[in-house]
């Protein structure tokens, strides 16, 4: 087993900090077929565009790193055997289907504080 | 013929013909396609000297591929040098006959119950999450036993390039863990969908002649055909398989006319159909009839059957017009792609007349799609010179000049710039 990472990229993220359960539901739906399936490690659903702070070099700036159609709108690290199970459990995102799409990239390494140490 | 001679043909004849074969059955082994390469390379230079002392064995393929996969099993033994730290291939069961578990390949039956290792060499090399440039550069490496040194002439990039585009697809397919395998029966048509494209387009390259690598270009050509016909013996029943050979097989039959003695570009509708190779044509026209019998032709069957349809006539004045177009719209419904369309012009024309057409071409010029395309004012250039325009048609051939890249081509073009400028 090796594990992926999943970038979402969308033209914005749903998960704006006013976000209504009928503005993340098929974003909620989508994420608990995931954890269902056991082959969910570990997921962040980050906050839109306009909330994002980029630093480069010595100047700090306001918005996405790269100014394009899409952004990062969150990630999730699954297991699976091989590419071919990670890239079907990819494309079912929602973002494929909605014009934004997906990255599938091997971890390397991790480390993620406990569950319990993390919710604070 | 002398002894050693005789050794190096038998070892150039295995080479071109059980290359794949040997490496395929190493890599199962060796589990890392670095080592699966090295271990046939040296099997392939011990042959050199082993043969010329103790003679020619009666299965070379098979010598081979024992000394190959000795040596792999040696060197996972070893250890000895620092291997790749790169992950091992991920090597499970193929999907259909998943019952028949990781069974090694029966020597004596190797194309058998269990699909081809060849099969899975040409899947993997051909996978979707590998640049196409990157699949058909591991195609001719792996697949072909092509040198890398040769794979690059071919591309017309330095060795270092090409050497460095083939240890990346490499670290991809280990690090990514790209399943070393068949496909799933459900992945099967859009996968093999893509591997029929590398084949294609590495016969394009070299169909495509180009002055100063012309001899190049013709070995992939012949790579590309013997890609085709290995892709036949390993899976006989499908139509797109078959269809792509019969394409390959119809378009090189057509070789040795399409340039004439000064290496000039010679239309179809000009070629001296009396040097085209009719058993290559009748070959394909047998394949082709079965392909569209079939249930659904593809895209590849039905462009065979075009061009299958083409070579058939007598003289080009007598070409199926009304068919070719029937065969086209047929086309265009797996295909819809505006190059079909552009190409439907032509036989168009024949039919409908050049006025028909050119409404049809001058619809497509709004198509972004193809903006750059050449072969889209050079047709509509035929087309208003038909029609007596011969101003618009030097504009429009102009316009195709600037965008054309072969040179044989602009040469051809360029004498219709000058047809069409002065008046006749």
């Amino acid at each position: 087993m090796a594990e992926y990472a999943i970038l979402i990229y969308a033209h914005d993220s749903a998960h704006a900090p006013d976000a209504t359960p009928e503005d993340l539901e098929q974003c909620d739906q989508h994420a608990d077929e995931l954890t269902d399936s056991g082959t969910m490690v570990a997921a962040y659903a980050l906050t839109p565009r306009d909330m994002a702070t980029s630093i480069r070099g010595d100047a700090i700036t306001d918005g996405p790193f790269v100014e394009s159609k899409e952004v990062v709108a969150g990630f999730y690290v699954i297991e699976a055997p091989d590419l071919d199970a990670a890239l079907a459990i990819a494309r079912r995102d929602p973002a494929v289907a909605s014009g934004g799409g997906v990255e599938v990239r091997p971890v390397h390494s991790s480390f993620v504080r406990s569950a319990a140490e993390a919710a604070g | 013929m002398n002894h050693a001679a005789a050794v190096r043909a038998a070892v150039a004849d295995t080479h071109r013909r059980e290359w794949a074969r040997v490496l395929a059955a190493t890599v199962r082994v060796a589990r890392d396609l670095d080592l699966a390469e090295e271990c046939v390379q040296e099997a392939y230079a011990s042959a050199l000297r082993s043969w010329a002392e103790a003679g020619i064995p009666a299965n070379p393929a098979a010598w081979l591929t024992a000394t190959a996969k000795r040596r792999a099993v040696d060197a996972i033994r070893r250890e000895a040098t620092a291997r790749s730290r790169l992950p091992l291939l991920v090597i499970t069961a193929d999907a259909p006959d998943e019952s028949a578990g990781d069974e090694p390949p029966d020597p004596d039956d190797p194309g058998g119950a269990i699909p081809d290792e060849r099969l899975r060499l040409i899947f993997t090399c051909c996978h979707p999450a590998l640049a196409q440039e990157a699949q058909m550069a591991l195609t001719l490496r792996l697949v072909c036993g092509v040198p890398a040194p040769d794979i690059a002439r071919a591309f017309l990039v330095s060795d270092a390039t090409m050497a460095a585009r083939i240890t990346r697809a490499k670290k991809k397919i280990a690090t990514a863990r790209i399943p070393y395998r068949v496909p799933r029966t459900a992945e099967l048509p859009e996968r093999l969908g893509g591997v029929l494209a590398v084949i294609y387009l590495l016969f394009t390259t070299g169909h495509t002649a180009m002055s100063g690598a012309a001899l190049v270009r013709a070995q992939l050509v012949d790579r590309a055909m013997h890609l085709a016909r290995m892709l036949r013996e390993l899976i006989p029943d499908d139509t797109e398989v078959a269809g792509l050979y019969a394409l390959l097989l119809v378009t090189d039959a057509r070789r040795p006319a399409r340039t004439d003695s000064d290496g000039q570009l010679v239309r179809l509708a000009d070629q001296d159909r009396s040097r085209w190779d009719l058993a290559a044509l009748a070959e394909a026209h047998d394949i082709i009839v079965g392909c569209l019998r079939a249930a659904a032709p593809g895209r590849y069957a039905l462009q065979a059957a075009i061009a299958s349809l083409y070579a058939e006539a007598p003289c080009y004045e007598q070409t199926d017009w009304p068919q070719i177009v029937a065969l086209y719209d047929r086309l265009l419904q797996v295909w819809p792609s505006p190059v079909v369309a552009l190409n439907r012009a032509v036989p168009l024309a024949m039919v409908r007349g050049p006025a028909a057409a050119l409404a049809d071409v001058e619809r497509l010029e709004r198509d972004a799609r193809l903006s750059r395309y050449h072969y889209l004012p050079a047709i509509k250039a035929e087309l208003l010179s038909r029609l007596g325009r011969d101003a618009d048609a030097a504009a429009a051939y102009r316009q195709a000049f600037d965008l054309a890249a072969n040179e044989a081509e602009r040469a051809f073009l360029a004498g219709q710039i000058h047809a069409h400028t002065f008046p006749r």
